[in-house]
């Protein structure tokens, strides 16, 4: 193993001293002057149409510039999905709109002087609104004589919008009815999952103004600054090139942020009043208005022969997109393809999916994508068959996982929105995370033993996780690195931190290939007119994407230097040379040069040049990490409250570049998704209305909820990554909902199948039972 | 009306409208290290010090608080000389996009002021009004026994 000096090493986030210390740093932390401020007004009926609308007293009131509608902005059909070009998701929104397809759904922006003034003029726009029959059970949408929620004709790239179908998935991979038929073993079931939202604690904000050319700057809160501009573009029918996009620090995203929510209104107010303008969404705009993760029905059938040996899976998913079909091919697409191949035995598979429209809250990205929806009941159904061949949930799926060397047809079948990428995999320590998870637990003392305390037991219960690493042949990023006379070096890349600590693992990676520290690293990032592209930072690519991008720009600056070195010590090959402690030294003659010699002699003295290279990657693989996730629970019989004791998440990352950003990758993750297991949910009156639009009645985990955390981190090296390393970012939100359902079974014999995991469905079930 | 008050040590005066929220008022005046987010005083991004309390200074009207001495993350050290606090968060992986890291790290600071060897429980007391997305929490409390811990070796407790 290479003796590496700024890899594994846990250095400092680049940022953090900023962030401790207050600076201005995000969106929102700067004032400029003369400007304006925008407000929303929602639609308060779930399925309606603007008959008449009125702004012209809201357009009167003091210091209102104007009110924007249907009626005097462009009306261009796109996507809010900020993905890559051209998008898989349908074209089925507009900037501002005359039909109403959710309570939240926008009517129109006041822009004003003042957030006071804006807010007061809302409230005298008048609109009369034709009330339209909803649809609000995901079940009723495909149904005849339903209302088409998508009844313009614009619209593109829905599967069949009038049967209120966005997307569907239909694949088969062997003879599933003759597979289940030979099983010994068959376990069916379905497991329902609910709304929840990311809620990062920064809301959505933007604000835009004119540089000194007349373009349009927009600093925003975003995690794909650069299909920012390029949607920005298609919706006000303006260049590329007028757009400059600029990600400051990031208050958290996990997928919120991969959508284009304020920007494109913010530009637009900007680009008609010449001033700088600023939106910023409430929490209730947040959870109303925002997006979601896709409420899903997932109907699992699993076949297994008398060897424990899974022969075939069925997996059929409805999946609810709400009002508009932001990710909802690709979310499905993904709840397959990120959890089917780690049963890769299976010599049948089916995977189908029905993405529908209803009239609720829009569905979008959020960390998993797809993948935790299909984990919650996958790995409850396996748990029921391990128990059903009597070989118990450690060893049926020490039999049924995927193995180094080994692959699944699920790969090339199943990819993002089409056909995907065959791969092998190389790199997996899923047994060794198994027994160490379960030793840390304390598995063998406490599984089946139902440990009594009252009226409260004690449960342990697991689950078994893969991931991807970016989306192959799809996900590009670039980056651009070039050397300064004091031997740092400047890193520009389209990688977009959300506070992940990417920037950080970047420099790491930066520094270590070319010798220096961390430190030496100058990052700039995420800046339309000065970064070179990337994608953004969503499906587990930042690291593996951006960061091999850094890499193999490092690598060409590097053979740069050398070629220098060559010329100025007179040695002719350049193998001989390494970079190490600031300096290009020879191993031929010993003799060496600091790296700001090299600089001062290219930026001065002869065969004068920059030294600057840059790079692109895009991969052909998207190796998934593993994990395996163990929780202890307590549940009371008496009130059905479900409390996590203790957990354990054991992750398979290959190699961690930064072991203490890993750590809080993992239990950043558990605590989303405990509270995805446990107690996020939207409530909803009978009009589709949210009623806990606020963090008090939305409850997401705070310190006291939180059990005891213990992350393990397995190193492995992944061959295709750099310095072997794979994503860790969203895999770790895939397994506490199993985790803590099987773990309930395992105390008291109950499953409740639709999450999330609250006492009076406990109740009810312990009194079903 | 106008209100006086000693924000990070130094004496302001504004004058301000009868129902302004203190969280605008910072903000509007340049204290841009104090966070906005729910607007009901739950999420804990504003917290700020009233006389060495933390207070959600988006449910607190600035004229109720006239003549306090108030504390944001920027009283308690800067990039040169961060306080103990500061430098634990940063150091031992406690911040990830450190949105409400500066109500985190004022909450902390309050408690290690009152309690210079807090227990586990009472970290978790103490900051269960801050509430982070990010981190899971467990490195933050971590960082809050390290911090406690630089402050009792350091003796003055580390009031700033």
């Amino acid at each position: 193993m290479a003796e590496y000096k700024s890899i594994g090493i846990n250095t400092e986030k680049r940022d953090a001293m900023s962030l401790v210390t207050g600076q201005p740093v995000f969106t929102d932390d700067i004032a400029l002057k003369d400007m304006l401020h925008i407000k929303m007004m929602h639609s308060p009926y779930p399925h309606a149409t603007i008959e008449e609308i009125n702004t012209e007293k809201a357009e009167g009131y003091p210091g209102v510039l104007m009110v924007l509608t249907y009626k005097n902005t462009p009306r261009v059909i796109h996507t809010t999905a900020g993905q890559g070009w051209p998008e898989p998701s349908p074209y089925d929104t507009y900037m501002f709109n005359q039909k109403m397809r959710f309570v939240g759904d926008r009517v129109a922006a006041v822009v004003a002087e003042s957030e006071e003034a804006a807010c007061e003029a809302l409230k005298l726009i008048e609109v009369k609104y034709n009330i339209l029959q909803a649809v609000l059970d995901p079940h009723d949408s495909m149904r005849d004589g339903v209302p088409v929620i998508h009844d313009e004709p614009e619209i593109k790239g829905a599967y069949d919008p009038q049967h209120n179908l966005a997307a569907n998935i239909d694949i088969e991979i062997g003879d599933i009815n003759e597979e289940l038929k030979k099983s010994a073993y068959v376990i069916e079931d379905t497991i329902r999952t609910q709304y929840v939202q990311l809620t990062p604690i920064e809301p959505h904000v933007t604000i835009s103004y004119l540089d000194e050319y007349g373009r349009i700057v927009i600093r925003t809160s975003t995690q794909v600054p650069f299909h920012v501009r390029r949607i920005v573009a298609q919706v006000l029918d303006i260049p590329v090139r007028n757009i400059r996009v600029i990600k400051p620090r990031t208050g958290g995203g996990f997928g919120t942020k991969q959508e284009i929510i304020l920007e494109d209104i913010c530009a637009y107010a900007t680009l008609k009043t010449g001033r700088p303008v600023r939106a910023i969404y409430t929490r209730e705009e947040e959870l109303m208005s925002t997006r979601t993760r896709h409420p899903m029905e997932i109907s699992l059938k699993i076949g297994a022969g008398e060897d424990g040996l899974i022969n075939a899976i069925s997996m059929h998913i409805l999946s609810n997109t709400g009002a508009y079909g932001a990710h909802g091919l690709t979310v499905a697409s993904n709840s397959g393809s990120k959890s089917l191949p780690l049963y890769n035995k299976a010599k049948a598979v089916q995977f189908r999916a029905n993405i529908v429209y209803t009239n609720l809250p829009v569905a979008g990205a959020n960390r998993g994508y797809g993948a935790p929806q299909a984990y919650a009941a996958l790995e409850q159904v396996i748990d029921e068959l391990a128990y059903k061949t009597g070989i118990g949930p450690l060893e049926f799926r020490k039999k049924n996982h995927i193995r180094t060397g080994e692959t699944s047809p699920i790969f090339k079948a199943l990819g993002e929105g089409k056909e995907g990428v065959e791969q092998y995999i190389q790199s997996c320590a899923l047994d060794e995370l198994i027994d160490r998870g379960a030793q840390e637990i304390g598995w063998y003392e406490k599984f089946g033993k139902h440990i009594r305390n009252g009226s409260k037991v004690r449960g342990v219960g697991m689950a078994m996780l893969m991931q991807g690493s970016a989306i192959p042949m799809v996900d590009m990023g670039a980056a651009t690195i070039k050397m300064n006379e004091d031997g740092s070096f400047n890193l520009m890349y389209g990688g977009t931190d959300l506070g992940t600590g990417l920037d950080t693992v970047s420099s790491q990676i930066v520094a270590e290939t070319l010798g220096v520290k961390p430190e030496d690293i100058i990052v700039y990032a995420s800046d339309t007119d000065i970064t070179p592209f990337d994608v953004g930072a969503y499906a587990s690519s930042g690291l593996y994407i951006s960061g091999s991008a850094a890499l193999k720009a490092a690598m060409a600056v590097r053979d740069q230097i050398f070629e220098v070195a060559k010329e100025l010590l007179g040695e002719v090959d350049d193998k001989n040379f390494i970079l190490e402690d600031g300096r290009v030294i020879s191993k031929a003659s010993g003799k060496s040069l600091s790296l700001s010699e090299i600089a001062h002699h290219t930026l001065y003295v002869s065969n004068q040049h920059q030294i600057i290279a840059s790079a692109s990657m895009v991969s052909p693989y998207s190796p998934p990490p593993f994990a395996v996730h163990f929780a202890e629970i307590e549940v009371d019989g008496e009130t059905g409250v479900i409390k996590p004791i203790k957990y354990v998440a054991a992750m398979d990352c290959g190699k961690p570049i930064n072991p203490e950003l890993v750590k809080g990758q993992i239990i950043g993750a558990v605590s989303e998704g405990l509270g995805y297991a446990l107690t996020e949910e939207y409530v909803f009156d009978e009009n589709g209305k949210m009623l806990n639009g606020n963090l008090t009645d939305y409850k997401i985990f705070s310190t006291r909820d939180m059990p005891e955390v213990v992350p393990i981190i397995v190193e492995t090296y992944e061959p295709t990554g750099p310095y072997g390393a794979k994503s860790a970012a969203e895999i770790n939100i895939n397994g506490p909902a199993p985790a803590i359902a099987n773990a309930l079974y395992d105390a008291i014999g109950i499953r409740v199948k639709d999450f999330p995991l609250t006492p009076e469905k406990v109740l009810r079930e312990i009194k079903n039972k | 009306m106008k209100v006086t008050y000693i924000i990070n040590g130094k004496k302001q005066e504004f004058d301000i409208s009868p129902g302004e929220i203190l969280l605008d008022l910072l903000r509007d005046n340049g204290y841009m290290e104090v966070k906005g987010d729910c607007y009901e005083g739950t999420c804990g991004a504003c917290t700020v010090l009233i006389n060495n309390v933390p207070y959600a200074s988006c449910t607190t009207l600035a004229a109720g608080v006239d003549e306090a001495e108030i504390t944001t993350v920027k009283g308690l050290g800067d990039i040169n000389n961060p306080h103990p606090v500061q430098q634990a968060f940063a150091k031992f992986g406690a911040v990830q996009c450190g949105y409400c890291t500066p109500g985190e790290i004022l909450s902390a600071y309050a408690l290690l002021l009152k309690d210079p060897d807090p227990g586990e429980e009472d970290i978790k007391r103490a900051l269960d009004g801050n509430l982070c997305r990010c981190s899971g929490y467990m490195q933050q409390i971590e960082a809050v026994k390290i911090a406690a811990k630089m402050m009792r070796e350091a003796g003055d407790n580390g009031r700033v």
